[in-house]
């Protein structure tokens, strides 16, 4: 984990900490390829692999054409065969024209033979509305994978698990789906020495009122909604839906008794959804008011930024939502 | 670039194994005619496509291969596992939905699998085979393995993206993979003549730079010969090539499909061109078995597959529990 240990104590870039996870990755493990839209001698359209192909070569970071059944396939078919593919889907819309390898090869090959293939891959993807990017570049799609058996969903929100959970990620010997949001990728923040694993769910902020349960670039929100007042939030990043660390949610809703759910994907059928049901089958006695999700409308992203920014949970109407739970018990 | 590859009368390769192929294919044909009354019987849940008729193209393409080439076919791929080495116990297993067959009863007929001699699996998804085919190639190279990827699929795959997606990756790559189209005429019921103004699928993959040559997929010597010399290629690093085998099912899409849509003509004689017959007439008129030796060859083959069926009957369903097992690995 050079990148870790080597990097200097000013902050780190979120892109920059995605570099480093790969190039760790790549460096610690000969199997470990890079596959993708110009992620080879272009460094990728974000800068995510920037660097790579001169110091790794391309042989192991290789170039693609816009062929993305073709490529995400066969970094299925590669991960059957003894490599360690990170792929990189550039957009999170554009799952829809490779979705056979992810949902009924890697996520069911494993299942299907018994545990005699074994399927290491990444596919490494990036979400993010509120850039006016349009409806075709801007879903936030996890509740898809997610409802898949077979997948494990990784949304890093911070720097430091940009990297961790991306070196976590290929070291699984499962397919994980793996979401930035390139709103944060110029966020900056400090990266860990002591990665928390892959599973875990980190709480952001302590609080008393109300948890607030979040994930990726919505947990930024939550934590600006926290400093609004004047609920004391207690403030959890998920940090994988697949795995869901259900032990830390309820283990918070338990000391508040109130659940607050946020995220950037549209609300209905959402993963927000899933959790709010779990905490009521088990923690009905001990809500204190019924939970409360917050997510996108269902419509589909708009171009305007003024409209954007009228469906976008942002920390005004997560702070609000937090306080009308505090006065309704 | 494309070439119409046959045998030519009386023509003995040096090392050919004939009699292996008969064998081969006589190990599918009393495996598939097994399994389609089995299936009528209601022994065999699930789905079923058998290769009867097609016998050749598993047995021929298989046997050009190492054991430790790797292979990706169709949902219709009993043929090809049994010829790439699968157990026909384990396969029988699987298909009687047993906890020892080779997938412990989770994949079934159209998920057939065993990695260990290469077989990456059967799959339910038209053209599916092609993309991880292409994976499985990257990975010999990239590993310097020397082995070959095989992908099997139908005529009806050929319009697909996923055809066209990697034939062309696999181009660029330059990767060790073989592409073996069992043209079968049908894709589902329809006929596939009438599904593109391009039915010849060599010239398709040819539009990506890919050559490729028609074999009369009847014929288990002229496949054997046309892939043993395109697996030499690829392996010594000339890139993907493809062979598209002329064949034909004799049963339905599925078993049940009564097949209203295919000639009554046409069946005949594609009938008259059994893969089993044209090549044990080859063998007896070389000199190389008599009609009762090949006759003892199908009979060993039945009594394996009876066998199997036998064992498959008596051996115990999955415990409840194994549905949880293998989600994940850790």
């Amino acid at each position: 984990m050079s990148s870790a240990t080597d990097a200097p104590a000013a902050a780190t870039r979120y892109i920059d900490a995605l570099v480093g996870g790969m190039a760790d990755a790549l460096e610690e493990d000969d199997s470990v390829v890079l596959i993708g839209i110009d992620v080879g001698e272009g460094g990728g359209i974000f800068t995510a692999t920037k660097g790579l192909h001169e110091r790794f070569g391309g042989e192991r970071v290789l170039d693609t054409p816009i062929s993305e059944m073709a490529f995400v396939g066969a970094a299925v078919g590669a991960a059957m065969t003894g490599l360690r593919p990170i792929v990189e889907i550039m957009f999170m819309d554009f799952v829809g024209v490779c979705m056979d390898p992810i949902l009924n090869q890697a996520a069911k090959l494993r299942y299907m033979t018994a545990g005699a293939l074994e399927i290491p891959v990444v596919f490494r993807t990036q979400t993010g509305a509120g850039k006016s990017a349009g409806a075709q570049h801007s879903q936030s799609l996890e509740a898809w994978f997610a409802h898949v058996p077979g997948l494990k969903v990784v949304m890093p929100a911070t720097v430091t698990d940009a990297h961790d959970l991306l070196l976590a990620s290929v070291r699984d010997p499962n397919p994980v789906v793996f979401i930035e949001n390139r709103r944060l990728y110029g966020t900056r923040g400090e990266l860990g020495v002591d990665p928390l694993p892959l599973g875990r769910a980190r709480v952001a902020r302590a609080g008393e009122d109300v948890t607030v349960v979040t994930w990726g670039q919505s947990l930024r929100e939550c934590l600006a909604a926290a400093d609004e007042g004047p609920a004391s939030l207690e403030i959890v990043d998920l940090r994988s839906l697949v795995p869901l660390d259900m032990d830390t949610v309820l283990e918070s809703v338990r000391r508040t008794g109130r659940l607050l759910i946020v995220h950037e994907a549209v609300q209905d059928f959402g993963a927000g959804a899933e959790i709010a049901a779990r905490v009521g089958e088990q923690l009905f006695d001990e809500l204190r008011t019924p939970v409360r999700r917050l997510g996108t409308p269902a419509v589909p992203m708009p171009f305007s930024p003024e409209l954007e920014r009228a469906l976008l949970p942002a920390a005004k109407q997560i702070a609000a939502a937090a306080h009308s739970l505090l006065r309704e018990g | 670039m494309t070439t119409r590859s046959t045998v030519p009368e009386g023509h003995i390769d040096e090392g050919l194994p004939a009699r292996e192929l008969f064998a081969t294919m006589a190990l599918i044909r009393a495996f598939e005619t097994s399994v389609a009354e089995l299936y009528r019987a209601g022994e065999i849940p699930g789905f079923v496509h058998t290769s009867l008729g097609q016998e050749a193209v598993a047995a021929g393409v298989c046997a050009a291969l190492r054991e430790d080439d790797y292979m990706a076919t169709t949902h219709r791929g009993h043929g090809h596992c049994l010829a790439k080495g699968v157990d026909v116990s384990g396969m029988m297993a699987e298909l009687f939905a047993r906890a020892e067959g080779v997938c412990g009863g989770k994949g079934g007929s159209m998920h057939v699998a065993d990695p260990a001699r290469g077989v990456l699996g059967a799959n339910a998804i038209v053209g599916a085979s092609l993309p991880l085919a292409v994976g499985a190639g990257l990975s010999s190279k990239l590993r310097a393995q020397g082995r070959v990827a095989v992908a099997f699929f139908g005529e009806g795959a050929v319009n697909q993206g996923a055809f066209h997606e990697s034939v062309n990756l696999a181009a660029i790559w330059n990767l060790p993979v073989l592409l073996v189209c069992e043209n079968n005429i049908y894709a589902e019921f329809s006929d596939s003549r009438r599904m593109t103004r391009v039915p010849s699928v060599v010239e398709r993959s040819a539009g990506h730079g890919v050559g490729g040559r028609v074999v009369h997929g009847n014929d288990v010597e002229a496949v054997y010969a046309a892939t043993r010399e395109s697996v030499e290629r690829c392996r010594a690093g000339g890139g993907p090539l493809l062979i598209e085998a002329e064949t034909y099912r004799w049963h339905g899409h599925y078993e049940g499909d009564a097949q209203p849509y295919k000639p009554e003509e046409e069946s005949a004689a594609w009938r008259d061109r059994d893969p089993l017959a044209v090549h044990g007439r080859r063998l007896v008129e070389r000199g190389d078995a008599t009609a009762e030796e090949l006759e003892a060859v199908e009979a060993k083959q039945r009594d394996r597959v009876d066998a199997a069926i036998e064992r498959a009957r008596s051996l115990p369903t999955p415990e409840p529990e194994e549905a949880f097992a293998h989600v994940f690995g850790d």
